[in-house]
């Protein structure tokens, strides 16, 4: 008899236990509850989010590809495949590994489906920098990434990094690979026909990560627990190996199927590959490759060690693809094979220790959860812009604005991660977005990842379409289409109503912001129990997104690049501070609603900003956002330091605050600069989509200089501009 | 002429120096397996940058010990042409090719960003192309680039004109101020005294076009074409 106590050890209700006995008619053996724990935890099985998750659109103007572990779109015969993933309770227990193994994880998911991985974007969010274990830990995560990513030769070519209280107790690190195959080559996470052998390739099994997905990631953090021992270890010099020699083996044309031993390693594996294939599985444990001595069966099958994979081989070419593992100096064993029985049979020396459907084991149960609207939201969206005092030097807000360490200048950062390797960088980071090109073809891609978890605290629905539409503005500002979207969706307790009820609005925003630009969500992934005895983080539906350049010549960055260009202004200005930055950094309050969004104007927008840029009459483009206009502006001028240029805005006809019409953080604006001879073809452009235009200044001199009518607001010289934009957060770290 | 690209487990440039000779120079090139020990044909050949063997025990400290390294010491006794880029420096040190030894970045970061640096010897088979003196844009990206000799050494280097490029402003000012990583006399690449062994940690590989923001680096690889066309002339 197995009492209740191992069980909920190791996370399983009672009830799923009476669902275990009903579906094995027996009680099950250690290793069977260890298997059933893991797939059914929320991190395999998605027993929570799986209703919800339904909504995503999975088609879109591109035509999308939709695999087990990852997802993309197809181009020119070219798919293009990306996913995120969050590894945030590792990288809270231990940054550099838990970062380090986040990055090693995603890049497997790439190329386990035939892709070579081209790109990362990491998006990251921790408490602030004031409190030193912050500090430690995002020093740690940024050290972790760069410690894999660089060596595992792929270049880290952006994303996001935000501070807030709600990350104090638990950090969030989200990493995302983008991969390039043909078409022909792509493979599935499936086995299938009898007698195929199973092969068991990469480093070997040892006891780390034990457990990590299921009592790491599926339960929040509490007061003086003890974790580490559940993160794993990451190796970039084996999994680089590991891509090459699995990018090899695929091109055999010998692999029936792939898939990464991460999360619940071998169990995922066997159970998962089965699964999909309709297929079972014979597995000898024996055969495993092993680093540590007296390991027991359900040692072997909970196991998280990393850079690991399964391989399902065509029937009698198993010595070729050991050979092309062996030459790289990896493990390559037949560990099983295939059979028809649709069970998952797991032998210690020939004795059975665990036989499940493998049906039943990857289908975790669906629990609708209950949520409810949070008692403490209609007063949190009440502002009374007439209580804020309006500051007596915007100067001063300007200077303290580009000097947070959400908003500042991130290569103290970026420069410690190698983002050139594999020379296909055409927008080196620091820009609105990456953009890479694809060798043999006209096209690029652009990448970026966004989210701003303020305002989806506020509202988590409009929050999160404006995480889409945000993500989607930083596209095209780089001159690329909005293509297709990955989802890391961190929540806090799905258990608890008020949490389940913002992940639930947060879903459905995406879902109504991707399906109004006709755009998929090919592939994500699902973080709850992000909380910490100091409560639950900020709701942060984390929006990777990828955009194909028709011409990767036209790629377009943020900066200015001539004096005397004219400075256009897509979009309107709104009085709207709820939300803002600049009620955080200033006025210290989170307060407000998140900014309007009309995703009619949204995409006007995007249309007038790609065409005008496809048609080569546009020096730089770039988005306002955290911050609003005049930090934007600011970012314009001084993010190319070999080349600032400075800006006189003495057009801008508005009746506002001035403390909104600079800072307020409207949606579905972009900032163009262009020669004064394309001003009139923009305006036509603009008119043709009912785009709003207006001309604000121009380029010149070595100051930004911002009017409201007659009345100077800003005047800043570009070098205290700079001083504080791009030396913040190095003095922040390195004192 | 041909061009071979060392590929060791955890090299991670090969496919770009590949790429640049291949597809940008047009010339013919081929992957050097670190097991094979066969440079036959083969006129210049280039140790790419990456973490070969992971790095894990000092950079290029077990990359000097492959079977590969004792035919590469050979082909340069006969006179081949070797480029060492970042990494491939770093063995090429390790295996005692050329002189002196890397530190860790002075700021312990590790670095990838835009440089300068300063022709300083443009009389080599390697850099033909570039005037005297002239300054190339040119990217670092690496945890241990702080060249180090000891006084005899750099005495020497400087002697019989080794030093090849140095660290500098976009205007030419070579200073500590533009100095990424602590290099000794702000050193970023070297020559053997022979003259047919160049090690170098900026990646000419990654600024051989300009939509990649710089094609500085591209000469050093047409300046060995142009070399080995005269010679074979």
């Amino acid at each position: 008899m197995i009492k209740p106590d191992v069980y909920h050890s190791l996370g399983l209700s009672d009830k799923e236990y009476q669902d275990i006995l009903k579906i094995l008619r027996r009680q099950p053996s250690n290793t069977e509850l260890a298997m059933f724990s893991v797939e059914w935890s929320e991190h395999c099985g998605y027993p929570r989010s799986r209703r919800w998750l339904k909504l995503l659109p999975k088609t879109g103007k591109y035509k999308t590809l939709i695999g087990e572990d990852s997802g993309g779109i197809i181009i020119d015969g070219l798919a293009i495949i990306f996913k995120m993933e969050s590894h945030n309770h590792p990288s809270q227990v231990e940054p550099k590994q838990g970062a380090a193994t986040g990055v090693g994880g995603i890049i497997r998911d790439i190329f386990t489906a035939g892709a070579r991985p081209i790109a990362l974007l990491d998006s990251l969010r921790f408490g602030p920098l004031s409190q030193a274990y912050n500090k430690y830990l995002f020093t740690g995560v940024v050290d972790g990434i760069q410690f894999y990513g660089n060596c595992v030769g792929v270049p880290t070519v952006g994303g996001e990094i935000y501070f807030d209280q709600s990350y104090a107790g638990n950090c969030l690190v989200n990493a995302m690979c983008i991969g390039v195959a043909r078409k022909d080559k792509l493979v599935r996470a499936r086995a299938f026909g009898k007698g195929n052998p199973i092969m068991y390739v990469g480093s070997s099994t040892g006891r780390d990560g034990i457990g990590g997905c299921s009592i790491l990631a599926s339960h929040e953090f509490k007061a003086g627990e003890e974790k580490r021992p559940t993160v794993q270890i990451g190796d970039p010099f084996t999994e680089k190996c590991l891509i090459e020699a699995t990018l090899e083996a695929i091109n055999t044309g010998y692999v029936v199927g792939i898939k990464d031993m991460g999360a619940a390693g071998l169990t995922c594996c066997t159970s998962e590959m089965a699964s999909a294939g309709n297929s079972g599985m014979d597995i000898e444990l024996q055969a495993v490759p092993r680093r540590e001595e007296n390991m027991e069966p359900w040692e072997l099958m909970m196991s998280e060690s990393q850079e690991r994979m399964l391989i399902c081989v065509k029937k009698g070419k198993e010595e070729q693809i050991k050979k092309i593992f062996l030459k790289w100096g990896l493990n390559a064993s037949v560990i099983g094979k295939v059979t028809d029985s649709g069970l998952v049979t797991i032998r210690d020396n020939g004795k059975i220790v665990a036989q499940i459907k493998a049906h039943a084991l990857t289908k975790a149960p669906v629990y609708d959860m209950p949520y409810k609207k949070p008692g403490y939201l209609r007063k949190l969206n009440k502002l009374a812009l007439n209580k804020i005092p309006k500051p007596k030097d915007y100067n001063k807000v300007l200077l303290k604005l580009l000097a947070a360490p959400s908003i500042t200048n991130k290569a103290w950062v970026y420069e410690q991660y190698d983002h050139m390797v594999q020379t296909n960088t055409m927008l080196l980071p620091g820009s609105d977005a990456a953009v890479l090109r694809l060798k043999g073809t006209k096209k690029g891609v652009a990448a970026t990842a966004d989210c701003n978890s303020r305002y989806c605290f506020l509202n988590p629905y409009r929050g999160a379409q404006i995480a889409v539409a945000e993500a989607a503005r930083n596209l095209v500002c780089s001159g690329a289409h909005p293509a297709a979207v990955t989802d890391c969706l961190n929540f806090g307790n799905p258990e608890k109503p008020e949490s389940f009820w913002q992940f639930k609005n947060c879903l459905e925003g995406i879902a109504d912001a991707c399906k109004s630009f006709n755009i998929a969500v090919v592939s994500g992934n699902v973080s709850f129990y992000n909380e910490s005895p100091q409560g639950a983080i900020n709701p942060t539906p984390t929006i990777g997104m990828i955009g194909i350049l028709n011409d990767v010549n036209n790629a377009c960055s943020q900066n200015f690049k001539q004096e005397g260009d004219a400075i256009i202004l897509l979009g309107y200005c709104k009085e709207e501070l709820g939300a803002s930055d600049y009620l955080k950094e200033i006025h210290n309050l989170t307060k407000g609603n998140a900014p309007q969004l009309d995703l009619k104007l949204e995409q006007a927008v995007h249309k007038t900003a790609l065409e005008a840029i496809e048609r080569g009459l546009v020096n730089s483009a770039h988005d306002c956002s955290e911050g609003g206009l005049a930090v934007a502006l600011a970012e314009c001028c001084v993010s190319n330091k070999e080349k600032m240029i400075g800006a006189n805005i003495n057009r801008l006809n508005y009746d506002l605050r001035a403390d909104a019409l600079l800072f307020g953080e409207s949606q579905s604006r972009i900032i163009l600069s262009c020669s004064n001879d394309s001003v009139e073809k923009i305006r036509k452009i603009a008119k043709k989509f009912k785009t709003p235009f207006s001309v604000i200044g121009k380029t010149c001199g070595r100051v930004l200089r911002i009017l409201k009518a007659e009345e100077e607001l800003i005047y800043l010289s570009l070098e205290d501009l700079y001083e504080e934009y791009n030396g913040s957060l190095k003095k922040k770290i390195e004192g | 002429m041909k061009f071979g690209v060392v590929v060791f487990p955890g090299s991670n440039c090969d496919q770009d120096c590949f790429y640049v000779i291949k597809d940008v120079l047009k010339k013919p090139v081929r992957y050097i397996w670190h097991q094979d020990i066969d440079l036959d044909g083969l006129d210049c050949v280039i140790l790419p940058g990456g973490f070969s063997y992971g790095d894990y025990l000092r950079t290029g400290a077990i990359a000097r010990f492959s079977p590969l390294m004792k035919s590469i010491a050979g082909f340069t006794r006969k006179g081949g042409s070797v480029i060492g880029i970042c990494n491939g420096f770093q063995i090429l040190l390790e295996a005692g090719l050329l002189p002196g030894v890397m530190l860790r970045n002075r700021g312990l970061h590790f670095i990838c960003r835009y440089v300068y640096i300063k022709t300083e010897n443009n009389d080599t088979r390697f850099t033909g192309f570039y005037n005297a003196g002239q300054i190339l844009k040119i990217p670092i990206a690496h945890n241990e680039g702080n060249y180090y000799i000891d006084a005899s050494g750099l005495k020497e280097l400087r002697d019989n004109n080794q030093i090849v490029f140095r660290y500098c402003s976009d205007s030419g000012e070579v200073s500590e101020r533009f100095n990424p990583n602590g290099a000794l006399d702000n050193i970023a690449g070297i020559i053997n005294k022979k003259g047919n062994i160049l090690g170098m940690m900026p990646h000419p590989e990654r600024s051989s076009e300009k939509g990649l923001g710089s094609e500085d680096g591209y000469f050093i690889f047409k300046s060995v074409v142009n070399f080995l066309e005269k010679k074979r002339a």
